[in-house]
């Protein structure tokens, strides 16, 4: 058993922090105060290889590792979550479907732009009926002389709306019994995306409600064979889980950080905060939880890079990281007393940044779904 | 164009420095860290050779360990890396450091030497100047600008009156200031290829040099005693009660200096 990290992984997560230090932390409330996606962040990325971790060479992307790829993503949100969800998304969510499903053509059609993030996707699973319930799609999609022609609506979608993405996957009801999926670029007649809609946290990040009325794409749109669309976003949310799951991580240990600096320099009757034993006793089970939490994403990645089932590993990751990050940015904003509160003390935007770990890509509640149908519950 | 740059592996810059009470050393078992007025100078030998084709070659005399620090640089881009790691070196002074490395370079025969300005952990800034001496080379240091062209190198010199440009004939020695670029970070696929370039380590005995002139025996200071700096006499601490910039902006105009 061999637990150390091999060199270049560490070689990665210094580069990441770095860049994100330098680059990301100086900007980053200003981003949330203004809503502003972050384009420049992006292309910073992008020139590094960091917007398509996982992808081939062949395609663009830099052929990293999952490993690689969750390090990448627990740094950026150490400083970001913003920022850590716009890469996750995109990877995980926008590319990942045509890399997985796409035929060759489709591949070379689209994934150099995307992997090496020149431009950006996203993926329109959730529907405003359909969450939880992702299979009550009700998009509906009909083939009509080579074309399909596609009604109905999509909510939430990362990166759906920004000025550099290109396309969206969404899940489509195919027939009475078959969900597929198809790519819609952006600019497709009938395809209409809603203005950014406004959230407690992720506020630099870009969500947006989908329609989609009589909006027509080639046939050759379609991911894969017909009616694969539940199995194939299945194994999407597999492996977002561990991107999301890589969040969770990166909030809570960059939190943990902030709690740590501040109860060090705060004096409060005539002593550092951190001598009281109540502010070191928290101190001491954020730092076990986050490496607890740490093991968990580190080794659901590690399960997938050796091409061995990782669904059950990234789901408890997922959700102890979900959890792991409310409880962490709770005490830490609790650490920093009223400072702590205010919008220009950087846990507070953490501290709205986390909820959605609990909620997207699977709430809490379907994450233990998930756990107790792998652990062979009836 | 062949430029070697002489980067140097420092104790973690982020953490805090201890100094072994028995040697009087400082205390270099933490973490490793590439130098960080080092990353200029391998930008700028990148750059170089981006624009004239050659290859860039690391030279560092450190602990074998090193090693994995070098391939920040190979990461960056850098084409080889060379070590100079032998037990007897440890404990050397500048001036036996210069030995080690001035050999090292020799070696290599490079058109152009960079240096970077100064090793963040012992701040010498001037091992490029003893390290030109013993090459017989031209040296010119606080390079804020450097260009090559026709066998000629051509620095913008920061000086506190302002900037020389000087020249000097390849093959020459030059030590870079942090002002002269922006060193990129290395991208994710240099950082995954870095341990597959070529990577040398070399014992005191390959380059032809004697244990005594390196090393303890080989250095001509002895550290006798290290202490914190007394602290300053008139120094002024100003409270923030409110005023504070008020009352420190008033000290700058008083000295002309705002
Ligand atoms: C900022 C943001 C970004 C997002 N990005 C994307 C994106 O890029 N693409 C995309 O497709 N979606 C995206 N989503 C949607 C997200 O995945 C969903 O919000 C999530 O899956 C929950 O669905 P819902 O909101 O409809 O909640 P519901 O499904 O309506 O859930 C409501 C509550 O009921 C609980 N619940 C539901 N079913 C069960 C059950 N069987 N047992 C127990 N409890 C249950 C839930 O856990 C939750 O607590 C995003 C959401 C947000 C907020
Ligand atoms: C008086 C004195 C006594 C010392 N005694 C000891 C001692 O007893 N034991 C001990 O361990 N150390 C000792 N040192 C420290 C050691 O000699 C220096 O670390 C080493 O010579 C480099 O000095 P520097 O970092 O100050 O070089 P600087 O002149 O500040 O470095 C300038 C540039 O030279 C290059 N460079 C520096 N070091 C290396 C290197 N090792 N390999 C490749 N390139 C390099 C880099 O490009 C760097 O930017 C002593 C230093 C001094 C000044």
């Amino acid at each position: 058993m061999n637990l150390d990290l091999p060199e270049q992984h560490e070689l990665l997560r210094r580069t990441v922090r770095e860049l994100a230090g330098e680059r990301i932390a100086p900007v980053a409330e200003e981003l949330d105060r203004e809503h502003r996606f972050p384009y420049e962040i992006v292309s910073a990325l992008a020139e590094l290889g960091l917007m398509g971790v996982p992808i081939p060479e062949e395609y663009g992307g830099a052929g990293a590792d999952t490993l690689a790829y969750a390090i990448a993503i627990e740094e950026l949100t150490r400083i970001d979550s913003s920022v850590g969800v716009t890469v996750a998304a995109h990877t995980s969510l926008g590319t990942m479907p045509i890399y997985l499903f796409g035929s060759e053509e489709q591949r070379h059609r689209w994934l150099p732009d995307l992997a090496s993030g020149r431009r950006l996707a996203a993926f329109g699973l959730t529907e405003p009926e359909a969450g939880s319930d992702a299979g009550a799609t009700r998009t509906a999609a009909t083939l009509e002389n080579g074309e399909w022609v596609i009604d109905g609506a999509k909510m939430f979608i990362t990166n759906a709306g920004t000025e550099i993405t290109a396309l969206v996957t969404i899940t489509a009801r195919t027939g009475p019994d078959e969900i597929s999926n198809l790519v819609v670029e952006n600019g497709t007649p009938g395809y209409e995306i809603s203005p950014p809609l406004s959230k407690l946290g992720w506020r630099a990040s870009d969500t947006r409600a989908l329609t989609f009325s009589g909006c027509r794409v080639p046939e050759g749109n379609l991911l894969g064979p017909r009616g694969n669309g539940l199995r194939q976003f299945l194994e999407i949310l597999d492996g977002g889980r561990i991107s999301i799951a890589a969040m969770g991580l990166g909030l809570a240990q960059g939190a943990y950080e902030q709690a740590m600096a501040y109860a060090r320099e705060r004096h409060q009757f005539g002593r550092p905060i951190a001598s009281f034993q109540a502010i070191r006793f928290k101190l001491a089970d954020m730092a076990t939880e986050i490496e607890a939490g740490r093991q968990l994403v580190y080794r659901a990645a590690w399960l997938k890079d050796r091409g061995r089932s990782f669904a059950l590993a990234a789901a408890m990751a997922k959700l102890y990281t979900g959890e792991l990050s409310r409880r962490v940015v709770n005490e830490a904003v609790q650490i920093h007393g009223g400072y702590g509160y205010m919008d220009e003390t950087p846990i507070s935007r953490f501290y709205r940044d986390q909820k959605i770990l609990e909620i997207g890509e699977g709430t809490n509640e379907i994450q233990r779904l998930v756990i107790a149908r792998h652990l062979g519950l009836p | 164009m062949k430029v070697a740059v002489c980067v140097k592996e420092v104790p973690d810059p982020a953490a805090p420095r201890k100094i072994d009470a028995s040697t009087l050393r400082l205390d270099r078992s933490g973490e490793g860290a590439l130098n960080p007025w080092d990353l200029p100078a391998v930008e700028a030998a990148l750059r170089l050779v981006e624009e004239h084709g050659g290859e860039v070659v690391c030279v560092s005399v450190a602990p074998e360990r090193a090693a994995a620090t070098q391939r920040k640089a190979l990461a960056m881009g850098a084409d080889r890396a060379v070590l100079v790691a032998d037990e007897a070196i440890a404990g050397s002074d500048l001036v036996a450091t210069s030995r080690v490395l001035a050999e090292a370079l020799r070696r290599e025969g490079a058109d152009l030497v960079l240096f970077g300005q100064q090793g963040a952990d012992s701040d010498g800034a001037v091992l490029w100047a003893a390290v030109a001496d013993r090459l017989r080379l031209p040296l010119m240091s606080q390079a804020a600008g450097l260009e090559v062209s026709g066998g000629t190198a051509r620095v913008k010199r920061q000086t506190e009156h302002g900037y020389e440009v000087i020249e000097a004939p390849l093959p020459c020695v030059v030590a870079v200031s942090d002002a002269i670029n922006e060193p990129r970070y290395p991208s994710l696929k240099g950082i995954m290829g870095a341990k597959k370039k070529p990577q040398e380590t070399l014992s005191l005995a390959d380059l032809g040099l004697d244990a005594g002139g390196v090393g303890e025996a080989g250095s001509g200071t002895a550290v006798y005693a290290l202490g914190p700096p007394p602290p300053r006499g008139d120094s002024l601490v100003v409270e923030d009660d409110g005023q504070a910039a008020e009352r420190i902006l008033e000290f700058l105009v008083e000295r002309k200096l705002a």
